[in-house]
């Protein structure tokens, strides 16, 4: 490569470092600063020390984020195959199909999961008619799971799709020479070649899931808090900033750890696929 | 096999589409409940043209969606562009494990930094007490869509041959010319998967923009968030409504014009 | 009754040229026209032209020429948190009676000058000088209403009486109650026959220990899902806010309302100003059109809380015209009033909520099963804390074990195929 095309690199990335030195990593250090701080502004570790009160929600949210993905990572794998099986043009209708429901708030979707869901709901209205017993669903942690579910599984699809989209066919024709059969085509070839939507996959979904407040409480009933409840009631009722930003820190950090563990998996490039 | 995919596929997006035929259903409703239907009515419909919070809400999300897509398109593009050609190396790994900051960190914690951000360098720097609004919501919608930018871009760049845009130069093009002319053409698939990406997510985003947001700057789900008090009335489901057919309706359209021109072109050839 | 407001209307706009030619001599508002104000509000909680009625903000700039910037909130707390993170700034804002004397006490707000509301006039001697603004500098009352106890009367065996009925085993899964701590703490402080306001952690932590009985019940905490599930017949009891139960009996008949006998919170929300206003002399006219006697009405018939406006609660024509639920007997019940907490109470409060909220009673929880643990038993609340947390941190750990198994399988495969 000749140095001037090294200097353009640098002049036409430099708008996207500079905003990320600023947007992205300065943000950070406030989480930091706002941890180790009392509402004075001075140097405290109290915040630090009544974390250990939130670890059951803590394992709470990572628990119930690990069941929303493995759910997703099940019903998606099969439709992004199904999909990226059908003619360039199905894809295309069915990809923005999947994109659909997400140019509506969430808020409202998740709204209208309450008029289904509900003991006196639609599905159990449904059910009555055809002689099945009501089944309680609202107010569960069920419901909160199938909430995140339903929210994140598009962010499960769509990565998974793409690198499939992409498969070079030849390898899984060879496979198939070779006297695979479906299933082990599609254990040895398709499998190990989506591994890299796979892993983005998780990403999107497992990161909002543990995050999440809205959804928790309007399916969960409101009689268990999820972390993301916790932090954004220190910001937004208590005015306790530096408990939240602890907070905050401490569930960054646990993402963190848990995607570098992904990453090693993924032998990958260490970025992700959309 | 292929019954069972259909039946898949069918179930799947059933369970996609389920609480929005209920959102159809209550958009109708004649009376205010969301879970009570007790008979047909237009009048929601009428009532939310006639909204003007609503409607300025409406506005709002979609101006702030379609700036933060385009704005995230272009300085992630042209990042891309760049990133692409760093020798590897330690500048490299941080600029691409930066880049992944926004998509593995908690969208709480996003809104929240920026928030403390803003707020600093608003009475901080600025002077003022009210930095919070439009261009502080820009600036966060626009990070968190930067990396689905890039990482749509980057593979295309990729894919592409480094040696066509050299050609061009040296036959006479000037390197932005060539940009234009050459590689952009190649990468616009990836740049208009970005584009959609980033609008899907700025239109959809409310954590973020509920911490981040300011006076006179309210977008759709903050407005709907704060009904929590009294309550969320069939008003909005009937906006989600006309939302979701007007969308509908020019991804029909769209699909029939590619169809045309797609029978045109295979025509000529 | 709504053709009847109409008409009002009509009314008054037939007598507008006259308003006009009194306002075009008030020289300082005319110099307003073409400036902004910036209003903050709760969510739903003006009249907006629904069913066309009046939309008094566009009422406002059509009259004076005065654009209004119009965010809501949805909580007190949500509002003060904006307020105060320092990055936003707004004139007019409308908190609760508490809210407004913290408010007070932290300098957050500007005092008005009544001069420029002579509206006030409409505004009683009972609902002026609150508590929380005793000399009545800073505030005019908005609404007025009170908290009860609204109930299916297909699903209760008998018209509950006492707030206690919420603890009544009977309707387990069927009680509903406040996802906001200050709410709900009253509620336990009225049984207990405490003062809401009282400063003292044994009394905050007796009303906490009640919350916790009631997990027995399976009580769901909502905010505005109250509507849908009351509606629905989904639950049989709830405590809310007393206007809003017209808004769900409109969909469901059966529902009926009543005022427990041991005392039920009082509310004001009161328009105020905020320090550092840009446009102080806009938000007292805003202030005083809210109190002008058809606005207040279109705004009392939409949101359907009291009026503190006795041009409305006067007014025969009024929907709600001597409502026994919005304007029933004074003394009939106990009443009182929120006040700004010490932050030390509010602290407490907060982390007590936090622990009623993720409580599980005895014999309700897997934990339960695996450990055992009493309730009444001194520290039983930290076991239980613990046995949650080991029923996650076993399940985490589980699936931990078996991602590391699979590796391990996959790696130990790998060597093996390597060798043969």
């Amino acid at each position: 490569m000749n140095r001037r095309s090294a200097v353009t690199s640098r002049i036409v990335s430099s708008p996207y470092i500079v905003w990320a030195a600023l947007f992205i990593i300065a943000p950070l250090f406030f989480v930091v600063y706002y941890s180790f701080t009392d509402s004075a502004g001075g140097f405290t570790l109290l915040n630090i020390q009544t974390l250990p009160k939130y670890l059951p929600t803590f394992l709470r949210s990572i628990w119930f984020g690990i069941v929303a993905t493995i759910i997703c990572l099940i019903i998606a794998f099969p439709l992004a195959y199904f999909i990226s099986q059908k003619s360039e043009k199905a894809q295309r209708t069915f990809v923005l199909l999947v994109m659909l429901p997400m140019w509506m708030s969430f808020l409202i979707r998740t709204y209208s999961w309450m008029a289904l869901l509900q003991d006196t709901g639609i599905i159990n209205s449904f059910l009555g008619k055809i002689g099945i017993d009501p089944i309680h669903m609202i107010n569960t942690g069920g419901a909160v799971i199938l909430g995140m579910v339903y929210n994140f599984l598009p962010y499960m699809i769509l990565p998974i799709y793409s690198v499939m989209a992409k498969l070079d066919y030849s390898m899984v024709e060879a496979c198939q020479d070779l006297g695979g059969n479906g299933f082990n085509v599609i254990r040895l070839c398709i499998i190990p070649m989506s591994i890299p939507g796979v892993v983005s996959g998780i990403t999107m979904v497992f990161v909002p899931s543990v995050s999440t407040f809205y959804i928790s409480q309007k399916l969960g009933g409101g009689s268990f808090d999820l972390i993301g409840d916790v932090i954004e009631r220190q910001f937004q009722q208590s005015y306790n900033y530096n408990l939240g930003a602890a907070l905050s820190l401490v569930l960054m950090v646990l993402i963190v750890i848990s995607m570098a563990i992904m990453n090693h998996f993924s032998e990958g490039e260490g970025e992700m696929v959309i | 096999m292929k019954i069972f995919n259909r039946v898949y596929t069918f179930l799947v997006f059933l369970f996609l589409y389920a609480p929005i035929f209920v959102l159809l259903l209550f958009s109708f409703n004649s009376t205010t409940s969301t879970s009570v239907f007790a008979g047909f009515s237009l009048k929601w419909y009428n009532q939310i043209l006639h909204d003007a919070t609503a409607i300025t809400a409406l506005r709002n999300t979609v101006v702030l969606a379609v700036c933060s897509a385009l704005l995230a398109t272009v300085i992630g593009t042209a990042a891309s562009v760049g990133i692409e050609k760093f020798r590897k190396g330690a500048f490299k790994t941080a600029v691409m494990s930066t880049t992944n900051i926004p998509m593995t960190n908690p969208e709480i914690v996003t809104g929240v930094s920026m928030m403390l951000l803003f707020v600093f360098i608003g009475r901080g720097i600025l002077h003022t007490d009210s930095v919070l609004g439009f261009g502080t919501m820009l600036i966060a919608h626009v990070t968190f869509n930067l990396p689905y930018v890039i990482l749509t871009v980057l593979p295309k760049l990729r894919q592409t041959d480094k040696n066509l845009a050299e050609a061009a130069q040296d036959l006479g093009c000037k390197p932005l010319n060539a940009f234009f002319k050459v590689v952009l053409p190649a990468i616009m698939p990836g740049v208009l998967t970005g584009l959609i990406m980033s609008f899907t997510l700025s239109l959809d985003d409310f954590i973020i923009s509920y911490f981040t947001s300011g006076p006179g700057f309210q977008t759709l789900p903050i407005v709907i968030f704060s009904m929590t008090k009294k309550r969320v009335k069939p008003d909005m489901y009937a906006l989600s409504a006309i939302i979701f057919v007007s969308i509908l309706v020019l991804l029909i359209i769209y699909n029939i014009v590619q169809q045309k021109s797609e029978e045109k072109t295979n025509k000529k050839m | 009754m709504k053709k009847i407001s109409a008409v009002l209307l009509a009314l008054v706009f037939a007598l507008l040229p006259l308003n006009c030619a009194l306002a075009a001599g008030d020289a300082d508002i005319e110099a307003l026209r073409g400036t902004k104000l910036y209003v903050y509000n709760w969510g739903e909680y003006i009249s907006d032209g629904e069913d066309d009625a009046l939309d008094v903000n566009a009422e406002f700039e059509k009259r004076y020429g005065i654009k209004v910037i119009y965010d809501t909130y949805d909580n007190n707390e949500v509002m003060y948190s904006k307020l105060k993170s320092g990055g936003v700034s707004y004139d007019v804002v409308i908190p609760s009676d508490y809210m407004i004397e913290r408010m007070i006490a932290e300098d957050m707000l500007e005092k008005i000058d009544y001069k420029n509301i002579p509206n006030f006039k409409y505004i009683p001697e009972k609902y002026r000088n609150l508590s929380f603004d005793p000399a009545n500098e800073y505030s005019v009352p908005y609404t007025v209403s009170y908290v009860g106890l609204i109930y299916n009367t297909k699903m209760v065996k008998e018209a509950p009486v006492s707030w206690k009925a919420l603890w009544d085993t009977d309707y387990e899964n069927q009680i509903l109650m406040f996802n906001n701590p200050r709410d709900a703490f009253a509620i336990a402080q009225s049984i207990l026959g405490m003062d809401y306001n009282m400063e003292s952690d044994v009394a905050w932590r007796a009303a906490a220990a009640l919350l916790k009985e009631q997990k027995i019940v399976n009580p769901v905490y909502v905010n505005d899902e109250v509507f849908l599930k009351m509606e629905s017949g989904e639950a049989a009891l709830a405590p809310y806010y007393a206007g809003d139960y017209f808004l769900m009996k409109e969909n469901n008949e059966d529902l009926a309302f009543v005022y427990p006998k041991e005392g039920v919170n009082y509310f004001v929300d009161a328009a105020c100003i905020l320090k550092g206003s840009k446009n102080k002399r806009a938000a007292e006219l805003y202030i005083n059109f809210l109190n002008e006697p058809d606005i207040a009405l279109a705004n009392a018939e939409y949101i359907c809380y009291g009026s503190p406006n006795e041009a409305v609660y006067t007014n025969p024509d009024y929907e709600l015209y001597q409502n026994e639920v919005l304007y029933p007997e004074e003394g009939a019940f106990k009443t009182q009033l929120f006040r700004n907490l010490s932050p030390e109470s509010l602290a407490l409060m907060s982390t007590l909520w936090d622990d009623v909220k993720n409580y599980i009673p005895a014999g309700n929880s897997y934990a339960a099963l695996f450990f055992g643990g009493e309730d009444n038993i001194p520290g039983a609340d930290a076991e239980k804390m613990t046995a949650e947390t080991v029923k996650y941190a076993i399940y985490i750990g589980i699936f931990l074990l078996l991602v590391i198994a699979f590796l391990v399988f996959r790696f130990l495969r790998k060597r093996y195929r390597e060798n043969v």
